[in-house]
Parts: C-alpha cells; structure tokens; sequence
C-alpha cells in the first residue's frame, strides 16, 4: 500500500512541477464555464441547478482527460524510466494503481476547483444540494472510467500522440453508446437483449442517472467495475512486454 | 565466498532474432565481471533478464538463492541496477528523485538521511541536490543513476555502460568507487572500454552475437595473445573471427 502511495505522490507532484497541471486546470476551468453558461444556457434555463454544468462534462472529458492519460506510461517508454521503474521492489498493479490514482486525484482537484459554480448557485436560487453532490460524485467517477481506459492505450504505444488519439476513439464509443448513433448500426439485426447491453455502456446514461440525484447502485457498480477492468488490461499489458 | 548470480543456460529471443543464446555463468561475492561485446551482443539484454525487466524464452536465473521467474520483487530488493543510458524522472530535483527511490526500497526513516547522505557522497552530488535532473549535465545524470542504484547498499550491482559520457576523472572517480564496493557485493558491467576491464574486473566476459565466447580473468586473457599485444587486440581477435565464421 505504502509503495502504491509513494508512486501515486511522485506523480502529483511530477504534475505540478511540469506546466501540465496549471495549463490542464485553467483549460478545464475556462471550457467548463463556456459550456455552461453558453452551450447549456445556464442564466436562459432559470432554474437553480447545475444540470447545464454538469450534462457537458461527458464532452469535456473526451477530450481532456485523454490529455492526461496519454502520457502515464507511453512517457516512461519513450523516455526508459519504465526499466528504472519496473526493477525497482514494485508488482505491476502497484505501478498501475499509483499511476492510476495519481491521475484521478488530480482530476479530483480540477473538479473541487470548480466550487465557485456550486457557490454562485446557491446564491441566485435554493439548489438541491443533494443532487448536486451526487453530480459530483458521478462526474469523478466517470473520470476514473476515461482515465482507466486512456492508462490501459497509454501502456501499448510509446507515442503520446497515438495514445492520445486512441483513447478519444475508444472513449467516444464509450459515451456514445447509448446515442442512435451507435444503436441504429446494431439495432434490426440483433437481439433487442445485446442492445440493451450496448445501450447500457453508456458513459452519458449511467452518469445522467447520477446527475438526476438518485444514486443508483448500478450506475457505480458499472464505472468502478469498468476502471477494474481496463486496469487489469492495462497490467496484462506491461506484463506482457516483459515477454517480448 | 557466496554464490550471488547464478545464470544457467540463458536463452532470449525476440521473434526469430536469438539475442541471448544459451549463456550460463555464476558469480560470488567479490567478484567484477565485465561484459564485453560488440554491440548488440545481447548484454543489456543479459542484465534486462538479471534484473528482471525482461523475462527469458528459456534458462533460469538465481540471485541470492531465488530464482527471479518466481519472487521477483524479492530479487528487485537485492539488487542495483542503472540501466543503459541511466534514464531519469527529469522534472524531479535530484533529492526528491533519491528520496522517491529510497521510499520505494524501504529504507527506514531513521536511516534514510544516512543512506541519501552516503549515496550523495560517494557520487559527489552536493552541489546539484535541488537541481532538476533534466538540468543536468550527462556526467552528473550518470552520476545519478549510480547513486540510486547503490542507495540501499545492495548485494548484487548491474550496470550497463555506467562510465559512458563520463570525462576521464570522472571515469577515474567511478571506477574507483565500484572496486571500492567490490569485496562485499557481486558486480556486473558492461563496457566498451577494454582498459575498464583490466582496472576493476576479476573476469572479463565476452559476448558475441548472444554468445559467450570467452569468461576469463583479464589477464588470462592477454596471456594466450601474442606477446605484446593490448586487450584490444584480443578482443577484435575474437569478435571479428567470430561475425567471419558467421557468414
């Protein structure tokens, strides 16, 4: 645990010692803003909540997020601190998770920075704060979600650019999954049972059920089982080049 | 003397490209063993294996009595290694870079400022402490990657090329440094540099084409070579014969 630990804070603090993290933090801020106020029409909707922040964050975090995970290990490949690291008294999973938590830490505090869009709600009109809360916490864990499976590409390639590339793909199909434009390609053809499956993949569906305030076990289960997922692929991965 | 390396019949191939064929050896403590070749024999690939970055198509290693296949974090504590070109986190100061290191390897609070204070020392790091190290020039991040490399006082040394980039005093510093550790640890280098070999190494080991052809002590090496003639007469001797035979 100690060891997870200690690689998780030398990458926060890797983050913070880099531009990464300030220019990560005011892009995320400033677009999430935009979005709100412009694309979601936040003053227009007249009511006090948050939907109009929170129903962007899916969009926002296709393309941010891979920003971050693209370099978790395709970075330690290119540059060989990978052979550094992965001789040193560490098992795969450590490395993972500590990298892995180290990102998702770091998504945590852009979020919480975000706090004066929670304060200026409050003050206009009388919010659910319940509703709110659990906004937040399905925003971080579709976070987790993206992240998992950015650090998953992230170890196949040394290129950031690939990985970047990659991992907006594969977490495009992810949000969409739930959208006509994914269903009317299977749907006609298949067992109405296989695209309720597909339909149910959906990053935006099981982050709306969250955002609408009902906390539904399900909804957690499917992302922090998803992060499991992509996680132990991304261990097989690494563990597989030592093969090679 | 205690066995500490123990390589039997070691075998690496990437897809049909044999990289390490069939090379068994064992070292004790106190021992140097230079590993010399051409490049591309195969003798990062060698150490990748011993460290256990990269895991053999065939052959088992033991170090400290465990096989690597079976407790390689074990075998990770047991062991220094800078790999070859002595890569490093370069947005780290070199103290929070020692210091992340010796957290890994569990060096214990209460000895953790002696291990950083030694390790600092030795390499003659005080004046870059709280540089970043991709600041750094190449002879320092080498110096680096040897500090973090010996920071828990380690049974067994591997290290690839740890003189390359270095200028002569520093080379002389290095040098002096692994003969220094040498009667308590078992150490494996590899060089390009034959007069290496004949300052700090018990046997010089000669890698060609995955092959070992050659595990003596530099001086029974220049003893079968014509009179006169330097380590790297004998050393060109070998590998050039040996691509010839090849073809």
């Amino acid at each position: 645990m100690n060891t997870i630990f200690s690689i998780t804070r030398r990458e926060i603090n890797g983050y913070f010692a880099t531009p990464v993290a300030y220019v990560f933090i005011v892009i995320f801020l400033i677009m999430s803003g935009l979005f709100t106020f412009y694309m979601g029409g936040f003053y227009e909707r007249g009511q006090a909540d948050l939907a109009s922040f929170f129903d962007w964050h899916p969009w926002l975090y296709l393309f941010l997020i891979p920003a971050i995970s693209m370099r978790l290990w395709a970075e330690e490949r290119r540059n060989g601190t990978i052979e550094l690291l992965m001789t040193l008294p560490i098992s795969t999973s450590q490395a993972v998770l500590g990298k892995f938590l180290a990102a998702w830490i770091f998504t945590a505090i852009s979020l919480i920075l975000t706090f004066p869009m929670w304060i200026t709600v409050n003050y206009l009109g009388e919010p659910d704060n319940g509703t709110i809360l659990a906004s937040y916490l399905g925003s971080l864990l579709m976070a987790g979600g993206y992240l998992a499976i950015g650090s998953c590409i992230s170890s196949l390639t040394k290129n950031q650019v690939i990985a970047f590339v990659v991992t907006i793909a594969v977490c495009f199909l992810f949000t969409v999954s739930g959208m006509p434009i994914v269903l009317n390609f299977f749907s006609g053809w298949t067992p109405q049972a296989l695209l309720d499956t597909i339909a149910s993949f959906s990053f935006i569906s099981n982050f709306t059920d969250l955002t609408q305030g009902v906390i539904d076990i399900r909804n957690i289960i499917y992302f922090i089982s998803l992060i499991i997922g992509a996680l132990t692929l991304n261990v097989i991965s690494i563990n597989s080049k030592k093969g090679i | 003397m205690s066995v500490l390396i123990e390589v039997d019949r070691l075998t690496k191939s990437f897809g049909p490209f044999i990289a390490v064929d069939n090379i068994s050896f064992s070292l004790k403590r106190g021992e140097v063993l230079g590993f010399l070749g051409p490049n591309g024999a195969g003798k990062t690939t060698t150490m990748r294996m011993i460290t256990g970055f990269l895991s053999p198509t065939e052959g088992t290693i033991r170090v400290c009595n465990n096989d690597v296949a079976k407790y390689p974090l074990q075998i990770k504590e047991k062991i220094g290694y800078v790999p070859e070109g002595a890569p490093l986190y370069g947005e780290m100061t070199v103290l929070n870079f020692l210091k992340f290191i010796a957290d890994v390897r569990k060096i214990p609070n209460s000895k953790l400022d002696d291990a950083i204070d030694n390790a600092v020392k030795k390499l003659g790091l005080e004046l870059v402490l709280y540089q970043q190290l991709e600041t750094l020039s190449k002879g320092y991040k080498r110096r680096v990657g040897l500090s973090q490399a010996i920071i828990h006082d380690p049974d067994v040394l591997i290290l690839d090329e740890p003189t390359d980039g270095l200028d002569p005093n520093q080379k002389h510093e290095v040098r002096k440094l692994i003969k220094e550790m040498a009667s308590t640890k078992a150490i494996i280098i590899s060089t390009h540099i034959l007069e290496e070999v004949d300052a700090v190494c018990t046997r010089a080991m000669i890698i060609s084409q995955g092959r070992m052809i050659i595990d003596k002590s530099p001086k029974e090496l220049l003893m079968g070579a014509p009179k006169g003639s330097t380590l790297d007469d004998v050393f060109r001797d070998l590998t050039i014969g040996q691509s010839e035979v090849k073809k």
